[in-house]
């Protein structure tokens, strides 16, 4: 189900403004998460929906990154990686991460995000400090990769709203999806 | 949320209030709030009720946008008559969402402000907001003329 405003746009010229201040959306997704909060009883719960919330959100948003960057087939995962941190993160969140720690079979890599439009202001209560607040971009990624083959497993290994000094995503290739023609296609 | 605080003082207290460099796309944004309006469809079984759920949403986000905007655009000094706190939302607070649909941030923005109103959205030819103001304001703001 897509949400159009197609009244807006045209009210306020808004087609050619594709990047807007980071405030309203940090603000939006604390709203989201403070309403998770309440919905449910704890912590690891929020961080699976958000999960969800963000593999949907992926699953959509492959779209809308294919069609506006030129990107072509990513070869290996090493391509895959460099251009999830540096045109994919650009575009949608203004920010580059790193790319570090491969393993030496080159299917796992970590993103090192020095600052988070998510998190600009919020600190963790004490009462909440099993929540993975960004949950929703491990979700995102996971989603988005798997619409174009491939199966991967996103987590946070390091946190900066539990206190670690930078925000580090941890993703490991799992597996190459073979696309299912539905039966008797030929 | 209650606040952490560290060694007595809130790390967080300390950070400027001065508009941030990052830039999100437009696209983020649509999608994040196309999925939360998704969730909160999910949970309800009638259309009012999910525009009860998005407009709690959207109390937090306004009231954290008001003390923001005050604070940087017009030094802490709120408005105090009707026709300003609306030009206000009109330049300032408009600027800052670029054209979003807000009729919910604005009830909070105006209700924080001390100008409790009811806002409800129409479309017609576009999206209107219509704010309803309560009694005691109408009221008010006459008297505040009258000085």
């Amino acid at each position: 189900m897509t949400i159009l405003f197609p009244s807006l746009a045209k009210r306020h010229s808004v087609t050619n403004r594709g990047h807007s201040n980071s405030e309203l959306f940090t603000l939006t997704y604390g709203a989201l998460v403070t309403q998770l909060c309440k919905d449910y009883e704890n912590d690891e719960e929020v961080n699976k929906q958000l999960d969800k919330m963000g593999y949907n959100i992926g699953v959509r948003l492959i779209e809308d990154f294919l069609a506006r960057s030129s990107v072509g087939r990513c070869h290996d995962f090493r391509e895959t990686a460099d251009v999830i941190a540096k045109v994919a993160f650009k575009m949608y969140l203004g920010i580059t991460p790193s790319v570090t720690n491969w393993s030496p079979a080159g299917d796992e890599f970590s993103l090192i995000l020095e600052s988070n439009p998510l998190v600009d202001f919020v600190e963790l209560p004490d009462n909440h400090s099993n929540l993975v607040y960004s949950s929703l971009l491990c979700g995102v990624l996971r989603g988005a990769l798997e619409m174009v083959q491939m199966a991967v497993d996103v987590r946070f290994a390091q946190d900066t709203l539990r206190g670690d000094n930078v925000t580090e995503i941890r993703m490991k290739f799992i597996k190459r999806i073979e696309e299912n023609l539905p039966a008797g296609d030929e | 949320m209650e606040v952490r605080f560290t060694r007595g003082k809130s790390a967080i207290l300390e950070r400027s209030l001065t508009r941030p460099k990052t830039e999100v796309s437009v696209s983020a944004f649509a999608l994040l709030f196309s999925e939360m309006v998704q969730y909160c469809q999910s949970r309800v079984y009638s259309v009012s009720e999910l525009q009860a759920r998005l407009a709690d949403m959207g109390q937090g986000v306004g009231a954290s946008l008001l003390d923001v905007l005050v604070m940087r655009e017009k030094n802490g000094k709120r408005e105090t008559k009707v026709l300003n706190i609306l030009l206000f939302i009109k330049v300032n607070v408009w600027k800052a969402l670029f054209g979003k649909e807000a009729d919910k941030l604005e009830q909070a923005i105006l209700t924080h402000s001390g100008f409790p109103a009811k806002v409800t959205v129409h479309w017609h030819k576009g999206t209107t907001l219509m704010i309803k103001f309560d009694e005691a304001v109408i009221a008010r703001d006459k008297s505040l003329d009258g000085r």
